[in-house]
């Protein structure tokens, strides 16, 4: 039996990382979305209020939530989707501001006392949820959509050039992103039984964006690996006391500066793969043979 | 037109500024021929590229790619009518491999839901990577197709871009400065490799300042100069044309008899 320590650390990683896959989609199409936490709003509040106003399952609620915040994210991406470079940043950002206002300003939502969700998902849901979303994300990067996606973030004029239909391509990355980011709400509201608009904040957006940018978005194991260090590293410098969120600011500047293009990057990928060390032994064997 | 023309381009102007990037420029690319644009730096001849392929939009004029008006047409749409293009700054996806780069390339011969949703990465034997395979090999390109293109060498990424330019199957392959940059084996090699992409049927529109690779690869030749068209012919005739030795060519004397003519 898993400590109440461990497995709350477990749960905010599962729900952080299916946040973080709903960042990186977009992302790996050349997209920014500073507004994740505004997605992840919709999907918590969604998950919220059909549990505890319209009494549906949570069997129910969860694609549901989903739904309405990948629909969500298909509508946004098209004024988004206008905008460039850091005005992109920009508008995603206030897109997520005006979320997180909107709830708290709304008594249909609870407003600022929030919302309590009957319906409790266990941990064990939490972890199958994460491992099918890194599986499923990292399924979409061996598909040629993947392909046509990496193409668009590397060079979106020659992608155009090769015939790629870059808008339909990255509507579809946001969409999928925000329907991510909305599973990661609904499973956050359920999980921790209670939303309020205030948990859905522009540090939470920056927080998992960076996990996505250190970790890299060249490949499906940046997010992962991404998430994993930002959400066990602060536990383990607990000890430090309040200097570990200086600690902690360090090590983004460090690793933006030595590592700018994420800690995980297609050519570590192939320098790991077995596949790899396999074809160097039969070559090495060739060689000597 | 001329009835055989693949490429039609008719009173094609462009304005940056007060400056005519092109300036009324027409001329046919018939159909299974091998064409040069020649002419000094700046004199229009990437901006003509960049017209023909939807990168800018033309001011004025028609360009028609077998016979249909493609003008209007946004830049991935010609890709598949047919036109396909290398740059003169290579411009391959610094993070995909080999084979990706050359897979993107296929992008507008997939067709369906199911050729989108197959895991291309973890299907060593799909069709459409043995295809890559192939052309690749065919090219004479020999590198681990996994390989990062940043690893290899200038040349070999500039043939790979030729590559994936071929795998959306043109009727049209406009090539900019295709040989610049390559040293004289690898030059011979890549003109070799061009004619036998034209005898399978492909027109090429070459940019090209290496005059001997021009005269070895293209019967035709195209000379532009402060973007007007001063000269259109049989490549041959360039060097007795006044306008196009003031302009160009100067007093310079052009090796055209040295490289092997047979294609």
């Amino acid at each position: 039996m898993m400590s109440g320590y461990l497995s709350g650390i477990v749960a905010i990683l599962c729900i952080n990382l299916i946040f973080a896959y709903g960042l990186f989609v977009p992302a790996a199409a050349g997209q920014i979305n500073l507004g994740g936490a505004g997605f992840q709003a919709i999907g918590a509040y969604s998950a919220a209020w059909l549990s505890s106003v319209a009494l549906l399952p949570t069997w129910l609620t969860i694609p549901a939530a989903m739904l309405v915040a990948g629909l969500i994210g298909f509508l946004i991406s098209f004024p988004v989707l206008r905008t460039r470079g850091v005005y992109m940043v920009l508008a995603t950002f206030a897109f997520g501001e005006v979320v997180a206002g909107f709830l708290l300003r709304t008594q249909f939502f609870g407003g600022a006392i929030g919302m309590v969700v009957p319906a409790h998902v266990e941990l064990p849901v939490l972890v199958a949820c994460a491992v099918g979303v890194s599986l499923l994300t990292f399924y979409l990067l061996a598909t040629r959509f993947g392909l046509v996606m990496r193409s668009i973030n590397d060079d979106e004029a020659v992608a155009i050039l090769m015939g790629v239909n870059v808008r339909a391509v990255q509507v579809g990355a946001f969409t999928i992103g925000g329907a991510f980011a909305g599973l990661s709400g609904a499973l956050y509201a359920h999980n921790f039984s209670f939303v309020e608009a205030q948990y859905f904040n522009s540090f939470l957006s920056i927080y998992v964006l960076l996990f996505v940018l250190i970790g890299g978005v060249q490949t499906a194991w940046g997010p992962l690996i991404g998430t994993v260090f930002f959400t066990v590293l602060p536990e383990l410098m607990r000890v430090g006391g309040s200097w570990r969120y200086v600690a902690f600011g360090a090590v983004i500047v460090v690793m933006m500066t030595i590592r700018p293009q994420g800690i995980v990057t297609n050519a570590l990928v192939n320098a790991l793969s077995p596949r790899r060390w396999a074809s160097k032994r039969l070559a090495a064997g060739a060689l000597h043979g | 037109m001329a009835d055989n023309a693949v490429l039609s381009i008719n009173a094609v102007t462009k304005r940056f500024g007060g400056v005519a990037a092109t300036d009324d420029v027409s001329f046919d690319v018939a159909a299974g021929t091998r064409t040069a644009l020649i002419g000094p730096n700046g004199a229009g001849k990437t901006s003509l590229f960049n017209l023909i392929s939807g990168v800018y939009p033309v001011d004025s004029g028609v360009i028609l790619l077998n016979s249909i008006p493609i003008q209007s047409m946004p830049a991935r749409r010609r890709v598949r009518a047919g036109l396909a293009r290398s740059f003169q700054n290579i411009r391959l996806m610094p993070h995909l491999s080999v084979i990706e780069n050359v897979m993107l390339g296929q992008h507008v011969r997939v067709k369906g839901v199911e050729a989108a949703i197959t895991p291309l990465a973890w299907q060593r034997r799909n069709r459409w990577r043995r295809l890559a395979e192939v052309s690749l090999r065919d090219a004479g390109i020999d590198v681990d197709p996994d390989a990062d293109v940043s690893t290899l060498s200038y040349g070999i990424r500039k043939r790979i871009e030729v590559v994936r330019a071929l795998m959306s199957k043109p009727r049209l392959l406009m090539l900019d400065e295709p040989a610049a940059g390559l040293n004289t084996r690898e030059t011979a090699e890549l003109s070799l490799f061009l004619k036998s992409i034209s005898r399978g049927g492909i027109t090429l529109l070459v940019v090209e300042h290496d005059m001997s690779f021009i005269h070895d690869l293209c019967e035709q030749t195209v000379v532009l100069n402060f973007g007007r068209l001063i000269y259109q012919g049989p490549t041959a005739g360039v060097h007795d044309n006044e306008e196009v030795r003031a302009a160009y060519l100067g007093r310079r004397r052009v090796n055209t008899g040295g490289a092997p003519t047979a294609a």
